[in-house]
């Protein structure tokens, strides 16, 4: 994906050079150009056309948002509410992420998520353990996890 | 137009206030340290940064003065929270800590006591 990044603004460089202006409108429209020409040569890549990397760390991004404004709702319900009686545990996930970085952004995410908080993440980077607020949502919370916070991830890395 | 904007700030900037407010009593009411973590990582990251983009807010729509500062701030603020929250419950664990005595469950418990028998 780096590459291609790269590969993109050498091209508009090169559109620079040919038309002579070195602004930065022209750096903009070489970086078009070049960019519609990377597109039409994709399949000579190893990795996918970067452009849809781009847009999944844009929805991780989203995610990472609504999640925080949705994890503060359910701690105002928790702490607000006149009885106090939250059922807190810790519970342990299996993960199939393999890389640091991949595992620091889940870590992240999942702390940022109603009412989870990670505790400790196992030495062979292949469980997570995870204080919850509410043991009951566990399940749910797993599915969540599982379902749209891994894929999003791999979407990026992909 | 800038009564729209000063709407808009007023809300953020007293919204982080609230929650901010909000995560000082979480704090103070929660049973043990790893609930009180989240209320203290999750409502407090939010209240510091809709106060920080209210302010960006008013100095953008208001004086015209964009202040990059302030959104590397949100940034950091963003990055860094919930990493200092999952290091101090962590240090918290490994210390020893108890969890509170209604909590119900303990998966890593059961994996320590196996590695100090080891």
């Amino acid at each position: 994906m780096a590459f291609q990044i790269l590969l993109n603004v050498f091209l508009a460089f090169i559109w620079m050079f040919l038309s002579n202006d070195y602004s930065s409108l022209a750096f903009c429209k070489g970086y078009f150009f070049g960019f519609i020409i990377i597109f039409a040569l994709r399949r000579f890549f190893d990795h996918r056309f970067y452009f849809l990397n781009i847009v999944a760390i844009i929805r991780l991004l989203g995610i990472f948002l609504i999640e925080l404004i949705k994890s503060n709702i359910s701690v105002l319900k928790v702490i607000l509410s006149p009885k106090l009686e939250p059922r807190p545990g810790i519970f342990a996930l299996e993960t199939d992420l393999e890389k640091d970085w991949e595992i620091t952004i889940l870590s992240n995410l999942i702390t940022l998520t109603p009412g989870t908080l990670v505790l400790e993440v196992s030495e062979d980077n292949k469980t997570l353990y995870i204080h919850a607020m509410d043991i009951d949502d566990v399940e749910q919370a797993k599915l969540d996890i599982k379902n749209t916070f891994e894929e999003a991830i791999k979407e990026v890395s992909r | 137009m800038i009564e729209i904007s000063k709407f808009i700030v007023g809300y953020l900037v007293l919204q982080g206030a609230i929650l901010s407010l909000i995560a000082a009593i979480g704090v103070i009411r929660l049973p043990d340290v790893y609930t009180r973590n989240h209320a203290a990582s999750k409502s407090a990251t939010l209240g510091v940064i809709s106060i920080l983009l209210g302010l960006f807010l008013h100095y953008l729509l208001i004086d015209h003065i964009a202040n990059s500062r302030v959104l590397l701030g949100i940034i950091f603020v963003f990055i860094t929270a919930p990493v200092a929250g999952h290091l101090i419950s962590r240090a918290a664990y490994n210390t020893g800590v108890p969890l509170w005595n209604k909590s119900v469950q303990d998966d890593l418990a059961k994996v320590r006591s196996k590695q100090k028998s080891r």
